[in-house]
């Protein structure tokens, strides 16, 4: 149908580990204008109520940038719990709880995405076993099918449709993918490849960002 | 974007000393003879060492997959061994501790219930400690434990399933330097690498504090340190110096007890 663009069109991305001293692991992670500060804690005491006694309870917190979080951020704090739990290795620590509260600082598209790179890195700061990284990509359709990576938030309102996608580090499998308006199938499938193809910078630009981490000590 | 840094699947002695991420296969030196169904007998087979994987790696198919960012590192087996055993663990930072057994902690009485106290160790759980558990303690002659006491102790218990325990005694029932520890001097967090970089054998950062002042000090495994010295502002002094020498290099280090040797 519509051509992409060649290559990743992703916008410059940048990341910091460990910006927090009290949370046991944290991340900000910058893609264009958007940003986000992830914290994680864990693994934790979980109240009664809610452990589960074969593997570690994941709980999301999503702190829009104005007013109380609403029913739109609960859907995002789904998502993202159902990605990290398909991730981390729960088992390990049954009857804790692993809280991950991502704090929006500015949002200029691709708000879930960014979401979902600061918990991973986040994940990792904190040392909680996972069996692969995971990384956010958006993808958004104009009117002709063209499929645009990493929009902007004029793009997203302009698009026909807006697909997020998490992609795990091993072979690159879809862990989760949301859909924002109409697409055809085949649409759907091209901007999978397109997705998974941009990743492989998503994941390059982590092993960089924990090299340096690593270096300074 | 070259991706050619991306590893898939490389030999685990490559990547010794190297960053590993979660979602790394490493492969292990297999003898082609080796097979997991079969058993080699006689003479001419070759014994494999036993491989240990350490904290961040489990055995998955292949090899070793790794479970947690950080340096990967080997430890040759000693003695018989051969070139296929030792043992590989992946170094990372970490400020949360899981309780493991055989670990030495600081904790916190917090609940004195009874025959046991509940104490706080920095995890998921508290770990109780019976009262029993210290020397020379007896059902008429209980141990001196009030809530808010600090207690250096060891884990008999420690895994995912159950409640940790700990006790203040060594296995011959002597203390060995556990027990409740004094009520001056300070405690504070500090992240789990450096605890290990501190006891490490001829750490200089503990000598070269020895001889700025005298001291005592407790390392516990969970990340905590008690520290006292003469008075409050040395303690106070030792307490930063510790705190800060995770993001100093060597060279910021000695500035900084140059400076505080003139004083």
């Amino acid at each position: 149908m519509g051509s992409e663009p060649g290559g990743c069109a992703l916008r410059r991305f940048s990341c910091e580990l460990g910006p927090l001293g009290r949370p046991d692991g944290s991340a900000a992670f910058l893609q264009g204008d958007t940003s986000v500060l992830a914290g994680l804690y864990g693994p934790a005491e979980v109240k009664v109520s809610k452990e589960l006694y074969d593997k570690a309870t994941v709980e999301v917190m999503l702190k829009p940038k104005v007013g109380l979080p609403g029913v739109f951020e609960k859907n995002r704090e789904q998502l993202i719990r159902k990605t990290c739990e398909a991730v981390i290795l729960g088992a390990l620590h049954p009857r804790t709880s692993i809280s991950i509260v991502l704090q929006v600082i500015s949002d200029a598209g691709a708000l879930l995405a960014c979401c979902l790179n600061a918990a991973c890195m986040g994940l990792m700061d904190a040392g909680l076993p996972m069996k692969s990284l995971f990384c956010g990509v958006t993808c958004a359709l104009d009117a002709t099918g063209a499929i645009t990576l990493d929009p902007t938030a004029k793009q997203e309102k302009e698009a026909r449709a807006v697909l997020t996608f998490a992609i795990s580090s091993v072979e690159r499998q879809v862990l989760m993918c949301t859909t924002k308006g109409t697409c055809s199938v085949e649409e759907l499938q091209q901007c999978i490849a397109a997705a998974q193809r941009a990743s492989g910078a998503i994941f390059h630009f982590y092993r960089d960002s924990v090299r340096r981490k690593y270096s300074k000590t | 974007m070259a991706a050619a840094a991306e590893a898939g699947a490389l030999p685990a002695e490559e990547r010794v000393g190297q960053v590993v991420l979660p979602g790394d296969v490493l492969l292990l030196p297999s003898h082609p003879e080796a097979d997991g169904a079969r058993l080699w007998l006689g003479p001419g087979a070759a014994l494999p060492g036993r491989l240990v994987c350490g904290p961040g790696l489990r055995s998955c198919g292949a090899g070793l997959l790794v479970t947690k960012g950080g340096l990967l590192r080997h430890r040759q087996p000693g003695g018989a061994g051969g070139g296929s055993g030792g043992a590989y663990w992946v170094d990372s930072q970490q400020k949360r501790y899981v309780p493991v057994k055989g670990d030495h902690v600081i904790g916190i009485v917090t609940i004195k219930a009874g025959d046991i106290f509940k104490v706080d160790v920095g995890g998921s759980e508290q770990a109780s400690l019976s009262y029993l558990a210290f020397e020379g303690a007896t059902k008429r002659n209980r141990p001196n434990v009030q809530v808010g006491d600090l207690i250096y102790g060891q884990f008999v218990v420690a895994n995912k399933d159950m409640e940790p325990e700990m006790v203040c005694i060594d296995s011959s029932g002597r203390a060995n330097g556990m027990g409740v520890i004094g009520h001056e001097g300070l405690l504070f967090k500090v992240s789990l690498g450096l605890i290990r970089k501190l006891l490490a054998p001829n750490c200089e950062i503990i000598q070269e504090l020895g001889q700025l002042y005298p001291f005592e000090i407790v390392f516990g495994m969970n990340g905590r340190i008690w520290v006292k010295a003469k008075t409050i502002q040395q303690t106070l002094i030792v307490a930063n110096i510790l705190e800060a020498c995770e993001h100093m290099t060597a060279e910021q280090r000695t500035q900084a007890f140059a400076k505080l040797s003139e004083r």
